[in-house]
Parts: C-alpha cells; sequence; structure tokens
C-alpha cells in the first residue's frame, strides 16, 4: 500500500521533471537507495570523527539542510548522541551572481553553540563544480573558526572546476554536463528521488 | 523589480515582500562579530546628498559598505554644485566615474526621477522634497513586521505633517501594497490638496483614531518647509496632535510608536513616549541599515541588466 503510493509520487515527479528534459528522465537513486546511503554515510562520519563528540551538521539550504537533520536523527538513533544541526546559506558568497539576477537569500542558521572550534561537516545534496562549496568555505570564515571542515553529498556527479573533494559520498554518479541531476526529498517534494534528467547540450 | 527605486509605488507586493524577506535574513548579519559580506565587491555606490541628512546618509554608507561595494559621498556643500553646476553635469560627472548605483537625496521633488534618465547605474531616491522617500517607507514596514508580524490587516496611524512629508507619502503607498489599513491624522491646514486620492483614510481627530491602531507614527513638524501659518502655536499643536503618556493610554497594549527622525522632542512626542519600550525609533535606524542592504543587493547584486527578472 505505503509502496504503491510512493510509487505514483515518484512517477509524479518524474513527469514534472520531464517537460525540462529532452530525452526523458531516469531514477538513479529511489527512496531505500537514499536511505542507506544516509544510513551509511552516518555511520562513517562516526567512524572518523569517533564517536561525533564535538560536531556540527550544516545543510545547504534547501535539500541540504533536510539531509543535514536525517544524518542528525540516524546518528541519534545509532549512539544516542544528539548532534547539533544548523543551515549556511551561501547566495551571498557565491561567484556567479551577476550572471543572473539577484535571487531570494535562503536561511543560515548556527547552531547556539556557534562553530568555533567544532568539526563542522557541511551537507548538500549534489556536489558538481565545487563552486557552492568553495562559497560555504567563505561563509564559515565569516561565522567563525572550526577546527575542521568536511563536506558530505548525496551525489557526487563530477566535473570539479575547483580543488575540492567530499570526505562522504551517497553516489558517485559519472553524468555528461549536458545532463542534470536533481534531488527530491520528502520535506520538500512529497517523495525520495534522484533523477538524471538528459538535458539540452548545453 | 525594477531597475531604480524611485516611488514606494515602484513595488509590487511581491517586490515588496522580497526585500522584507532578503532583510530578515540581513538582520542576522549585524548580530554576528564581521558585519561584512563580499556581495558588492568592486561595485560603486554613489551618496548624492543635495540637502542635509545624518541617518538616511550614514545608513546607506553602512549599507553599501557591509555589502563590500566602494562608497563616494557628495554633498552638496563644498562641491561644484555651489559653484553653479546643474543636476545634470553633476550625474554625467558620475556616470564618466562609473557609478553602478546613484543614491540620491535632492530638495526638488523629482530629482531621482530626471536622474533616472541620465545615468546607466541604477538610482535610489533618499528624498526628494516633499515627494517621496521609499527606503524610510521600507524600513517602516520591516520594523512594523518584526514587532507585530505580517501586516495584513493591521491598522496604521500617521499623525503630523503630512503636507511636507515624504515618509507618509512613501508610507502609505507601501502599506497599502502590503494590505495594511492606513489612517493619516492632521490639522486641516497640514494635508495636501490630493489626499483624498490616497489609499487611506483621513482623520482630524486623533484621540478617536488612537484606540483602533496597531501602530501609531508621529512625523516631524517641519520648520524649515513652513513658509505660512499652519497652525497658531506650538502649544496648540502640541496639544491637539502631539503624543503623550495620556494618549499611549489609550492604543492598545500591543501598539507600538514610531518616529521617522530627527524628532522634536516636546512638540510631536513626548520624550516620556519617545524612551519608552513601545517606541521603535532607535530599532528604525538599525533596521534602516538592513532593509537598505536589502534594496542594495537586489538591485545591484544580480546580472548587469537586472531588472528585468
Amino acid at each position: 500500500m505505503r509502496r504503491e503510493r510512493w510509487c505514483s509520487s515518484l512517477a509524479e515527479a518524474i513527469s514534472r521533471a520531464l517537460p525540462h528534459a529532452q530525452g526523458g528522465a531516469r531514477a538513479v537513486l529511489e527512496q531505500p537507495d537514499i536511505n542507506r546511503a544516509l544510513i551509511r554515510i552516518s555511520h562513517e562520519i562516526l567512524e572518523r570523527t569517533k564517536g561525533g563528540e564535538n560536531v556540527v551538521l550544516l545543510g545547504i539550504p534547501t535539500r541540504g539542510v533536510h539531509l543535514a537533520r536525517r544524518l542528525a536523527a540516524h546518528i541519534k538513533q545509532f549512539e544516542g548522541r544528539s548532534v547539533p544541526v544548523g543551515s549556511l546559506d551561501v547566495t551571498m558568497y557565491r561567484d556567479d551572481l551577476r550572471l543572473r539576477p539577484a535571487r531570494a537569500l535562503g536561511r543560515t542558521e548556527l547552531p547556539a553553540d556557534g562553530i568555533d572550534g567544532k568539526v563542522v561537516v557541511l551537507v548538500d545534496d549534489v556536489l558538481y563544480s565545487g563552486r557552492t562549496v568553495r562559497a560555504a568555505l567563505d561563509a564559515l570564515n565569516d561565522l567563525g573558526r572550526p577546527q575542521a571542515v568536511q563536506l558530505a553529498a548525496l551525489v557526487d556527479r563530477g566535473h570539479r572546476e575547483l580543488p575540492i573533494r567530499p570526505d562522504y559520498v551517497g553516489k558517485n554518479l559519472p553524468t555528461s554536463k549536458s545532463e542534470n541531476v536533481k534531488v527530491y526529498l520528502e520535506e520538500n517534494d512529497g517523495s525520495d528521488a534522484v533523477l538524471l534528467l538528459k538535458g539540452d547540450e548545453r | 523589480m525594477k531597475r531604480h527605486l524611485i516611488s514606494a509605488a515602484d513595488l509590487t507586493r511581491d517586490d515588496a515582500l522580497l526585500i522584507l524577506d532578503t532583510a530578515d535574513e540581513l538582520a542576522k548579519i549585524s548580530e554576528r562579530s564581521i558585519k561584512k559580506l563580499p556581495t558588492l565587491r568592486g561595485r560603486t555606490v554613489v551618496n548624492l546628498f543635495f540637502e542635509d541628512s545624518t541617518r538616511t546618509r550614514i545608513s546607506f554608507e553602512a549599507a553599501a559598505k557591509r555589502l563590500s561595494a566602494d562608497v563616494i559621498n557628495f554633498s552638496a556643500k563644498g562641491s561644484s554644485v555651489s559653484k553653479g553646476e546643474s543636476l545634470k553635469d553633476t550625474a554625467l560627472t558620475l556616470e564618466a566615474m562609473g557609478a553602478d548605483a546613484v543614491v540620491i537625496r535632492h530638495g526638488a521633488s523629482g530629482a531621482p526621477h530626471r536622474l533616472a534618465g541620465w545615468v546607466r547605474g541604477s538610482v535610489v531616491n533618499a528624498g526628494d522634497g516633499t515627494h517621496e522617500h521609499p527606503t524610510q517607507a521600507l524600513l517602516d514596514a520591516f520594523t512594523m513586521r518584526r514587532r507585530l508580524g505580517p501586516l495584513d490587516g493591521r491598522r496604521v496611524t500617521i499623525v503630523g505633517d503630512v503636507l511636507h512629508s515624504r515618509v507618509a507619502r512613501s508610507n502609505v503607498l507601501l502599506l497599502a501594497t502590503l494590505g495594511a489599513e492606513v489612517t493619516l491624522v492632521a490639522p486641516p491646514t497640514l494635508f495636501p490638496v490630493q489626499v483624498g486620492s490616497w489609499p487611506c483614510e483621513v482623520s482630524y481627530d486623533l484621540d478617536a483614531v488612537l484606540p483602533k491602531s496597531d501602530v501609531v507614527m508621529m512625523l516631524r513638524v517641519q520648520r524649515e518647509r513652513m513658509n505660512a501659518a499652519f497652525f497658531p502655536t506650538e502649544r496648540e499643536y502640541s496639544r491637539r496632535y502631539g503624543l503623550d503618556r495620556d494618549r499611549v493610554a489609550r492604543m492598545p497594549e500591543h501598539a507600538i510608536v514610531m518616529h521617522p527622525g530627527p524628532m522634536n522632542r516636546g512638540m510631536e512626542i513626548a520624550a516620556e513616549v519617545a524612551d519608552s519600550p513601545r517606541s521603535t525609533i532607535v530599532e528604525q535606524v538599525a533596521n534602516g541599515v538592513t532593509a537598505r542592504m536589502a534594496v542594495l543587493y537586489l538591485l545591484l547584486g544580480g546580472a548587469e541588466l537586472g531588472g528585468e527578472i
């Protein structure tokens, strides 16, 4: 029953995405895959940070924030530790602001204890050129001095334009630049899915 | 959003809400230890002030600097204007220096509108004659929204020298766009002739309006613009239209008192009211920087031909 409902909403998500894609869309990750990937990343974070002490999860709006909350929930479940979660909007630090009309800002919310001396794990949905992460590093610089910064991404689709690599990856997804990767999450879009859209040649 | 901000009427409801939402996010910057964003790096903002001003000029300067723009301050005193240079020639000079935005205050209504036809950058009206002061209206709306929540259906009373007030006109236009109900209160001599066409109510009796106001905004009596006898004496004006402790007691519990500054303490507002916790006067100054950052970001932060969103 539940499974059926989920499938129909996935179909909806695909049909919503289809008009933007010429060659069609393919689901690369489905809800159970996303869940497994996030569980694995949570364990890896706990492993790398020796139990998650001193860790702060900062999601990059919009979907990175939802992913960060899910990771925190898993960590709480496995280790019983509540890891602070925040959001970090990087719009004002982007290097492509002048290429598009001014856009609305996302929310920046730091945990009450701040980020000084913490291990900050940045969480984003798709890692592509690396420019968003560069902007996030600049933004962090103005907010405090973390002990270390790590990067978690649900999908790494390659084509980096900066010397940036993720510490935790949900799925490595080889793509061509003409394709488009779209992450749908329950909290935002009604269902979980990662779609690969065959875009027009750009 | 349009390329210039000349009048509060230029803003659609969506534009106005976008500015206020952006300001909400930017407000957190002023609480940080590093109050600086790199967003407008390499852009030049010229503050062109033909009239005296402290808070508006400083506020625009702080806003532009927090966004990392370069700021050039220009005041008519001590410039070529005192040698008789025209507004147009001044504008062409600025144009040659590559100003991305010009913030202008001028004694003549309509000066920013003329300027917008001469320069390539964005023009922001920081007060023109008795016409408009849109960023003041934005910071006032921002202050109200922070204190009272969404403005739909809120009752705002604006009291005082409406005739000479650019703040009143901009506030009426913006607040109507945002869904608030505005009532103007003043002696009949201090209303402009066309006030009937404004989207607001008009009253001559402050005491009747106070009990149903969520916001009471006092306007400064602009003696420097008064060349006729608009009211018999200052004492009489103060007694009928000044906000004192007794009148504040007649306002609803949650209602706030605002004033765009500079105040004539004892004239339109009593000192103890201005300093009370219900007064947002100091808050308005802090919010001014934030609201102006939002305006500058949305006008200058995007593509070069920003505006056609």
